[in-house]
């Protein structure tokens, strides 16, 4: 039993698993890369212009400046939460690459730290090229702007350590939806990705706050407008507790699953 | 205390269990270097959890575990450096061609790339896959999988192969062939701990094995020594009208021991003449006489019952 509640154990082994999984996604990179930016892109566009059009300033910005920050936040939750489910499952359950890894010299501590930066890392990946189209729109403010993309991986590795607990749980893809629907849809409507969280009634943006979506936005937001983002440490903070949590809990799952 | 020997893997009482199920319970053995070891046993015997047990992959309720010197689950990772493994279902990388396999498994072992590389064409010839060295897995046929499995094993160049049930699912040709490759390994001076339930892969590989069954050792010995000492050296099975009967009746006199199994009775005799001799006045009766194999012994030892 110590040994599945036992700290993790990190090292550098990692590495080579991190390189298998970046390995296959550069093979896939054209079309990757491309799902991971048409979708966010389309709705950014179609609502920010289209809607936007009706629309009076939001937060003194146009309507598609606005979106542009949530759209960012919103799709890099999404690319790490895609590959930690799905990706991160079929490799552990449906391939079974996670044990032909562990017969190698590789714990599977390892192998899940390996998920949650290899997730990260595809975040950013795609946190780079919506943040592309935003720059290209003229919509980030330069320099400040740049700093929205250190907040990026943090972003990634917030959720990749919740998707990795919820993996950890599943027993097949199916599970995934609740996911989506109870947790990550509700999340995304009160993260003020859409619209702004003062929209809400005060007891929706009290639990706004405990959300780390919420406050990824709240971080990306003001950088691409060229502010500093009021409470910084706070909203690191969350996001970063989150992803310990997020992690901690994944591998006691994971260790109960595969490892006992 | 330090104890000198040539024991590749030893293992002591070793336990695990899962629920209300003992499914290991107690084993021991000691596999000694060069040797080809086997771990035979019906299904849920115990077979893959004690493989996974023996490479530090789950923790034990109880006993220990010695892996190339390296205590096990402690120092597994340690020990798993100089271990290859052909797991029980094939799970090399689908999104990979042949000649990456191979590259992506030595890097988790911490090899560099061009050392790596520079021993992919001797596995590849290994494992006759030479022309299919850029070619993607889905392309490959279910032995050529198996022969990549096998050569992935051997990335590390490993002093020790656990390989779970390494030909099951394959066809004959294809058996065949990892059963010589397995003993081109052998020659090497490589340890194998093989577990199936194929009593004449057994018969043809293991110097040594065990038989389990839930979750216990039952027997211990040399293919030879077992169909010696454990059972009939000979064995008539007869079919036909009546055998029930007959089986029942008469053959209890010609044979040390009659099993019905379906429309078949297995007679066991240590001198088949006499049975010989009255089966030739029952026409009804058809037979056929052979040596006792492992199979017998395996089948005596574990009963005939269906284990899923």
């Amino acid at each position: 039993m110590s040994a599945t509640f036992a700290l993790p154990r990190l090292s550098v082994r990692f590495v080579p698993v991190w390189r298998r999984n970046f390995l296959v996604w550069r093979k896939l990179a054209a079309p990757s890369v491309l799902f991971n930016l048409a979708d966010p892109t389309i709705y950014m566009l179609g609502l920010g212009y289209g809607l936007g059009a009706l629309m009076p300033d939001v937060a003194g910005r146009p309507y598609i400046a606005f979106l542009a920050a949530g759209t960012l936040a919103f799709s890099v939750m999404n690319t790490a939460t895609f590959e930690t489910l799905y990706s991160a499952f079929s490799r552990m359950h449906v391939q079974r690459t996670w044990d032909a890894i562990t017969n190698a010299p590789i714990a599977l501590d390892d192998v899940v730290l390996a998920e949650l930066v290899w997730s990260a890392s595809k975040a950013f990946l795609s946190g780079v090229a919506i943040f592309l189209v935003i720059a290209a729109l003229g919509l980030a403010s330069f320099p400040t702007a740049l700093w929205a993309l250190a907040v990026v991986p943090i972003v990634g590795l917030c959720f990749g350590a919740l998707g990795l607990a919820v993996t950890a749980l599943s027993p097949s893809y199916d599970f995934f939806s609740y996911y989506f629907t109870l947790v990550i849809t509700p999340m995304a409507m009160l993260s003020g990705v859409f619209f702004p969280l003062e929209q809400l009634p005060a007891v929706m943006q009290a639990i706004a706050r405990v959300l780390p979506l919420a406050h990824a936005t709240e971080l990306v937001r003001p950088l691409l407008f060229g502010e500093i983002p009021a409470d910084i440490a706070l909203h690191l903070a969350v996001l970063l507790g989150y992803a310990v949590a997020g992690f901690y809990a994944a591998l006691v799952l994971f260790r109960r699953r595969l490892a006992s | 205390m330090a104890r000198v020997s040539d024991a590749v893997l030893r293992v002591e009482n070793l336990r695990k269990h899962y629920g209300d199920t003992e499914v290991v319970a107690g084993v021991s053995f000691e596999i000694r270097r060069g040797e080809c070891f086997g771990l035979l046993g019906p299904n849920g015997a115990g077979k893959t959890t004690t493989l996974r047990l023996c490479l530090g992959l789950i923790e034990p309720d109880g006993g220990s575990v010695e892996l190339l010197g390296e205590p096990v689950p402690r120092r597994a990772r340690a020990a798993r450096r100089r271990v290859g493994v052909v797991p029980q279902f094939d799970n090399i990388d689908p999104d990979f061609t042949v000649v990456e396999n191979l590259l992506v498994y030595g890097r988790y072992f911490g090899i560099p790339d061009h050392e790596i590389r520079s021993r992919i064409p001797e596995l590849l010839e290994f494992a006759g896959l030479a022309s299919r060295a850029d070619v993607r897995i889905q392309t490959l046929s279910g032995g050529m999988k198996r022969r990549l499995t096998l050569a992935r094993a051997l990335v590390n160049d490993p002093e020790l192969v656990f390989m779970d049930e390494p030909t099951t699912g394959l066809d004959p040709q294809a058996r065949h062939v990892i059963w010589e490759r397995l003993k081109q390994l052998l020659a090497r001076g490589k340890t194998i701990l093989l577990t199936t339930h194929f009593m004449e892969e057994a018969e043809r590989l293991c110097t040594r094995l065990v038989v389990m069954d839930r979750g216990r050792i039952i027997d211990t010995g040399s293919p030879r020594e077992l169909i010696a000492q454990r059972i009939e050296p000979q064995v008539v099975e007869v079919h036909g009208d009546g055998v029930e009967a007959w089986s029942a009746g008469e053959a209890r006199s010609l044979a040390s021991r009659v099993e019905l199994a379906g429309d078949t009775a297995f007679c066991y005799v240590r001198d088949p003449a006499p049975l010989l001799a009255h089966l030739e006045r029952k026409p009804a009766l058809r037979y056929l006489h052979r040596p006792a194999n492992l199979e017998d012994v395996f089948l005596k030892l574990t009963g005939r019952e269906l284990r899923d």
